[in-house]
């Protein structure tokens, strides 16, 4: 908020790293929130804050996980506020995305993301910056606030909750064999 | 079929205390999840950033510069 943004935290390295990071951060917000508009907001929001607060950034430390934190922070006091609306992720997002092979199918893409909307965001957020951003327990658990044994419970019980809810019920369904159709199908094949 | 189905939703129920059998069935299903969430981030990622954050780290950049000299 305050203009006198000189000194160390107006590095032009801090910038760039705040710039390679974008791409990911703002997909863990979509990802998160499954709304485009919303994740930009967030994003948004998550980069007036940095910049803002840039000089209590100590160059040298992890600016991912600074970043990942401040926007986990965010969605998490407005998940608070909205939390009687109903979840507005609808995977419309799904519809501005390819489909690739490993996708097998657009429906079953959209019904992957819905099924992320429905875990807990304690659970969803876990997995996410394990299963998908790359972050380490570690780092999870300082994103989140929370020790690294919770994080690995969030992360198992997203993994469970997210097979109940695509209700696999053995590989025929969801497996090997759907892929390798997909990709008979896909090449033309028999 | 056989009986992987937790008794109840909720369930504690970890892969690595079902059968071989049943645990192989959890690490492809794992598996199957985890590709899904990576090709779901993947694609977002590819997507580039949109101008109105590039713009704005610019904007800043320009006010640096203007305080600096």
């Amino acid at each position: 908020m305050s203009s006198n943004r000189t000194g160390k935290g107006s590095d032009r390295s801090v910038r760039d790293g705040i710039l390679a990071t974008l791409p990911s951060l703002r997909a863990f917000a979509i990802s998160l929130s499954g709304n485009v508009d919303r994740a930009d907001d967030l994003v948004q929001e998550t980069l007036l804050r940095a910049l803002a607060n840039i000089d209590s950034f100590e160059p040298g430390t992890n600016l991912p996980a600074w970043l990942f934190t401040i926007l986990r922070n965010l969605f998490r006091s407005e998940y608070r506020k909205r939390r009687r609306e109903v979840e507005d992720s609808d995977g419309r997002f799904a519809e501005t995305l390819k489909t690739h092979p490993e996708q097998n199918s657009h429906i079953e893409f959209q019904e992957f993301q819905q099924a992320l909307a429905k875990l807990p965001p304690d659970q969803r957020e876990a997995l996410i910056l394990i299963g998908a951003s790359g972050f380490s327990y570690e780092e999870t658990a300082e994103i989140c606030g929370c020790a690294v044994g919770t994080v690995k419970s969030r992360v198992n019980r997203a993994r469970v909750k997210l097979a109940e809810l695509l209700s696999i019920e053995g590989v025929d369904d969801f497996g090997p064999d759907q892929a390798s159709r997909a990709v008979v199908a896909g090449g033309g094949g028999r | 079929m056989n009986e992987r189905k937790p008794a109840k939703t909720g369930s504690k129920m970890q892969f690595s205390d079902a059968s071989p059998r049943q645990a192989a069935l959890g690490r492809q299903i794992q598996d199957r999840i985890g590709q899904q969430l990576r090709a779901m981030y993947n694609d977002v990622m590819a997507q580039g950033i949109p101008d109105r954050f590039t713009d704005l780290l610019k904007k800043l950049d320009h006010r640096d510069d203007e305080e600096k000299s």
